[in-house]
């Protein structure tokens, strides 16, 4: 069945609710599409201390959940858990198809946000959650009095490294360079742990199970030689990627580390089109530069319906 | 208390009275937190959209979990949340750490559609 709307955003984090929110109380007819729940990332952030208005830190599912409801109250539909098989970008008439419907529209924003980057070595899939995490606070208890991998020298790789610190027995951190990349009080923290050891300039290359513990095979990126060590689990914090594969067959100009191309006004290449929010080639990703894009698009869309 | 819109299993004798009275349950047995939080909301988006099956959460750190916890189907899962799927009373599939939608809907039409 075919649903039409005046505006259909991709994505319900804080770009795409900010421009729902613009574009409903302006009375245009606007639908969200998500492949998960309303709030991207969030509404699994755990406190926002940064997002102007809240004196005290709010807790990120709250203030996901209240955008989504101002959304709501002004009219906008929502298509929640919704795989998009399909889209055309071009012309005047654009479309999604997702879960059997087709939903046409004359202007788009895209605001898919961004995701934690996998390794893409083999093991780590199959060993999600069995010995491989993406999160400290999470997973880190089950590793109590064990030894582990960190994955990863950045800031994020470091900080859940140091809370950690507070179950496990040791810490090898892999990474790739021969610096960590973290800030340096963060960083200077860990080296001096004697807890810490860090193999320098290395890779993982992939994950195997002996029993309950992993194995980590890791390359020597100076020497080509590859490392053998076993441990009781690893954990993985190495960046973020732009969510863009539901777009890789459409026109759009994309930068060379994948984001969306866009102008001031969150325009790309393609007439109608809008990109807003960390999924957009930019210089800095928060909640604040995220409503600030999907408000701009919006505001597009609106003087020009 | 797991701030949901779920219903929430509370204990061994709740979670046997639901999957009794209902062919097809699924739990997740999570916390508050960026693995467990996007499960939660994917179940509460499915309970409308799969209206046969019960969506329920349960907190991890209740003791009363154990009923979860200890199941041999969860007994390598080191990742949140273990989640539990159910059909005529009986484990048909169990999973660790996070989920997204397409991954769920999977489990969904493999074991209880
Ligand atoms: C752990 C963590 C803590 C953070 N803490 C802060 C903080 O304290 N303050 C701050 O300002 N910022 C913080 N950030 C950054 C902030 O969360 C992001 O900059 C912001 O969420 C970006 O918003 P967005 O709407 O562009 O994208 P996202 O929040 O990533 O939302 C994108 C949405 O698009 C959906 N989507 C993706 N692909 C598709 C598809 N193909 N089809 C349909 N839907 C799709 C996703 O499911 C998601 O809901 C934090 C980020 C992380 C990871």
């Amino acid at each position: 069945m075919s649903h039409h709307f005046d505006l259909i955003i991709i994505g319900a984090g804080p770009a795409g609710l900010a421009a729902a929110i613009y574009a409903s109380r302006a009375a245009i007819k606007t639908l969200v599409i998500d492949e998960s729940s309303a709030g991207g990332q969030v509404k699994t952030t755990h406190q926002v201390a940064n997002y102007p208005g809240f004196i005290e830190p709010v807790s990120g599912h709250q203030l996901a959940s209240n955008m989504k409801k101002q959304a709501e109250k002004y009219g906008t539909k929502f298509e929640l858990a919704a795989e998009i098989t399909d889209l055309n970008l071009v012309g005047a008439e654009k479309w999604v198809k997702a879960d059997g419907e087709t939903y046409t529209a004359k202007q788009i924003i895209i605001s898919t946000g961004s995701s934690p980057r996998l390794l893409n070595v083999p093991g780590e899939k199959e060993f999600k959650g069995g010995g491989i995490s993406y999160c400290a606070t999470c997973d880190g208890e089950f590793y109590t009095g064990k030894d582990i991998v960190v994955v990863g020298g950045g800031n994020s790789a470091m900080e859940e490294s140091l809370l950690l610190l507070q179950f496990v027995n040791s810490i090898t951190v892999i990474h790739q360079f021969d610096a960590l990349q973290a800030e340096k009080v963060t960083a200077e923290k860990m080296i001096q742990n004697p807890k810490v050891n860090i193999l320098w300039s290395h890779e993982p290359r992939g994950f195997e199970k002996n029993g309950e513990r992993m194995i980590i095979t890791a390359e020597n990126l100076k020497t080509k030689e590859m490392v053998t060590i076993e441990r009781d689990g690893v954990f993985i914090f190495v960046g973020m990627l732009p969510n863009v594969d539901a777009l890789k067959n459409t026109p759009l100009e994309f930068s060379k580390y994948g984001y969306i191309v866009t102008n001031e006004n969150m325009e790309t290449n393609i007439e109608g089109v809008y990109a807003a929010g960390d999924v957009r080639d930019k210089k800095y990703r928060q909640i604040a530069t995220a409503v600030g894009d999907g408000t701009v698009a919006s505001l597009e869309v609106i003087r020009k319906m | 208390m797991l701030q949901t819109n779920l219903e929430h299993v509370t204990s061994k004798e709740h979670l046997q009275q639901i999957i009794e009275s209902n062919e097809k349950v699924a739990v997740c047995c999570g916390r508050m937190g960026p693995m467990c939080i996007p499960v939660y909301e994917v179940f509460e988006v499915f309970g409308e959209k799969y209206p046969d099956i019960k969506f329920m959460d349960m907190e991890f750190d209740n003791p009363e979990a154990a009923v979860i916890r200890s199941l041999p189907e969860c007994s390598t899962f080191r990742g949140l949340p273990f989640t539990v799927y159910y059909r005529n009373g009986k484990v048909v599939k169990a999973t660790t750490s996070i989920q997204n939608a397409k991954q769920i809907k999977e489990v969904i039409e493999e074991v209880l559609s």
